[in-house]
């Protein structure tokens, strides 16, 4: 009997091409995602070299950060659309790689469009100029980002060279409580375990949480990853990713799908598979969460009051908490409940999948966003743009004073000019609250897609769970 | 990939946990980034004041510590975003080595790939450093050395750090990865061909539009 194995090691060992030296490995890359800003670029880099694209046929690229999301966008709405998405589009077009355009009905952002569509599957290698990419571990996939000078290898040569990191298991068992979502349980832990504490390692997550979770609970887990270090983020494929990707357009079919199943019920930690850290969390503790400073590790119940510097165990994270406080225009011991909002953000490729829509238009329904608050809501991908028009969701935000937008990264990152104004205070369903994300001087926090949407229907940060119940519709 | 032998140089302290590489290279200058001018808004949230004139608090301002070509940084220096844009703009401000307790992982391994030597020490070790990198008002010189992997400071103190054996040699030889690698693309070819029998659903996608 061989020795039990973590699925990461499947994973790795499955894809080594050679070994370069201790610890050091040429892996396959099966699946390359490109977009408009560290795509475009390597591209280019690329073809300055006078190098090709070695396997055109497992590439994908979409535009999403320069983009515009005003609705009835073209590439020239942003200042630099034109020239990152026009320069993806024609590089895609001179190279042979597979491009969702503005115009094309899969278009999103990189880390809705992959497991969407399919592109991403269990048991593959997976990467992608962007540190999110760890989002595509949830389908059972070891996805990581990489840099452009890595872009550029991978392109070139359809592998990439890479030390082995140690694997770690966060374990979450029980039942999350009511108005308790993903992003919450990824958000306690990564303050639970500080912004450091996957760094080297690929964590799998798993336990009856997640075994319950939907498939974009789990996408919006593992796409926090990298907010506790951690490049890679994964759960082991099960039903709920086999349903999720069975009709997808890149996805096997028939017999292939059938052959593809049976190897992919292979892909899980085996009993017994020894990791070099464990975690447990305990699913009944967590709260809805909200961050209050400038990493996603300074997050708090949203029931609790803005902790004070000395709390802090050590001078360097004392002195992180000062400024911390200070940029975000709070004080210490306030409660975070209460705190006046200018602009909340529903989207990226955290949390704009149609199950994000529609825990926000649950909150949205029959109520108006406050009046000195600016609501967005932009899709992750037109696929979810279209399906939620289906349901009427757009409806509902826009008669409750949203702004329905086209898909891509937006104020996320406000790479595509969209940003928060400085001083300007933003519920955020993103993933980044560092000091100038959404913009110079923006103030972040954040959080999930009901609790953003309970924030710009009271113009300030809520407990969801105490808004009160709407009358019964006649 | 420009060699990195030795270094000589001024060490700048920046005691700061946590810098991410959206401090290190905002995004509001990433789409017209190049290689070339990255650096005039490197750390920008902390180099400059609201009214966009220098803040004289930051260490790469001070008088000293303006020419450094080592930064000795807080733990986790780095993290977040894959932007390779953070290492460019660094080694734009003349900096070829970054010493911290630890490291994001993606910016690590980009320093590397633009002839940049991240060093990770012990918390204590790099405390000291920090120290002594202080105490000199950037008047006294440290050194790097990338063959014997050792660290020399102003005082005489010798530190060794960890480097592995393929990274030490790009440095040295300016090896370029990409040529490497492509020089036994045969090996990848004989890996897709069996792979291919294997998993032929990664290789044969299906259709979309
Ligand atoms: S939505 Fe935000 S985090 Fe996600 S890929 Fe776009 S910019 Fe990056």
């Amino acid at each position: 009997m061989s020795q039990p194995k973590t699925l990461f090691a499947k994973l790795w060992d499955a894809h080594v091409v050679r070994s370069l030296g201790e610890d050091l490995d040429l892996l396959h890359v099966d699946r390359l995602m490109l977009h408009d800003l560290s795509g475009a670029r390597a591209m280019a880099e690329l073809a300055e070299r006078g190098l090709k694209v070695r396997n055109p046929e497992l590439c994908l690229a979409t535009p999403d950060h320069s983009i515009s999301s005003e609705p009835g966008r073209a590439l020239a709405s942003s200042e630099y659309g034109e020239r990152l998405g026009g320069g993806l589009r024609d590089m895609a077009e001179a190279t042979g790689v597979r491009h969702f355009g503005l115009e094309h009905p899969n278009q999103g952002i990189v880390h809705v469009v992959g497991p969407e569509t399919g592109f991403t599957l269990p048991g593959c290698v997976l990467v992608c100029g962007d540190s999110h990419t760890s989002t595509h571990g949830a389908m059972g996939a070891m996805a990581f980002g990489i840099g452009s000078s890595e872009l550029v290898h991978v392109m070139a040569t359809q592998t990439i060279r890479q030390r082995r990191p140690k694997a770690m298991r966060i374990t979450i068992d029980g039942e999350l409580g009511p108005g308790v979502e993903a992003k919450d349980v990824i958000l306690h832990i990564i303050g639970h375990l500080g912004v450091a504490a996957g760094t080297g390692h690929a964590v799998e997550y798993a336990g009856s949480t997640i075994a319950n979770m939907s498939m974009e609970g789990r996408l919006t887990i593992c796409n926090l990853s990298i907010e506790f270090g951690a490049r890679m983020g994964m759960v082991a494929a099960d039903e709920t990713t086999y349903d999720y990707l069975r009709d997808t357009a890149l996805a096997p079919k028939e017999a292939a799908w059938d052959e593809a199943l049976a190897y992919w019920r292979t892909l899980v930690s085996d009993e017994g598979a020894v990791f070099d850290r464990e975690v447990n969390i305990d699913a009944s503790e967590i709260a809805p969460q909200i961050t209050w400073g400038t990493s996603p590790g300074l997050t708090l119940a949203v029931t609790d009051n803005i902790p004070t510097p000395e709390s802090f165990a050590e001078a360097e994270l004392q002195q992180n908490a000062v400024n911390a406080l200070e940029y975000m225009g709070l004080n210490a011991g306030d409660a975070i409940a209460g705190t006046k909002v200018d602009r909340v953000f529903i989207g990226s490729c955290t949390n704009s999948r149609l199950s994000d829509l529609r825990r926000a238009a649950a909150v949205a329904k029959g109520r108006r966003v406050a009046n000195r608050v600016t609501a967005w809501v932009v899709p992750g991908s037109v696929p979810i743009k279209t399906a939620a028009e289906a349901e009427g969701l757009h409806e509902i935000f826009l008669a409750a004073g949203f702004e329905w937008r086209e898909p891509g990264c937006a104020q996320c990152v406000a790479s595509n000019g969209e940003v928060i104004a400085p001083g300007e205070r933003c519920v955020s369903t993103s993933n980044r609250n560092f000091v100038g994300r959404q913009g110079p001087g923006a103030r972040t926090h954040l959080a999930g897609p009901a609790m953003a949407a309970a924030a710009a229907v009271t113009g300030e940060i809520t407990d969801l769970r105490n808004l009160a119940p709407l009358e019964e519709e006649a | 990939m420009e060699k990195l032998q030795q270094l000589q140089g001024v060490a700048a302290p920046l005691p700061r946990a946590n810098i991410d590489t959206d401090t290190i290279t905002p995004m509001a200058y990433l789409n017209n980034a190049s290689r070339q001018n990255m650096h005039e808004h490197t750390f920008e949230p902390l180099r400059f004041l609201a009214d966009g004139s220098e803040n004289p608090d930051f260490i790469l301002n001070k008088p000293g510590y303006r020419d450094a070509t080592i930064l000795i940084a807080g733990r986790n220096f780095g993290c977040g975003s894959s932007r390779e844009t953070a290492v460019w703009g660094i080694r734009g401000l003349g900096i070829r080595c970054v010493i911290a307790e630890s490291f994001g992982d993606i910016f690590f391994n980009n320093c590397f790939q633009n002839s940049v030597l991240p060093i990770r020490l012990p918390a204590e070790t790099v405390a000291e450093l920090m120290a002594e990198a202080g105490d000199d008002q950037g008047s006294t010189q440290f050194q790097v050395d990338v063959a014997s992997r050792t660290l020399t400071t102003p005082s005489g103190r010798i530190v060794t750090f960890d480097l592995p054996p393929d990274r030490q040699a790009a440095l040295l030889e300016g090896l370029d990865e990409v040529e490497q690698t492509l020089k036994d693309d045969a090996d990848t070819t004989a890996f897709q061909d069996k792979d291919h029998a294997a998993r032929p659903w990664i290789y044969d996608l299906g259709n979309i539009e």
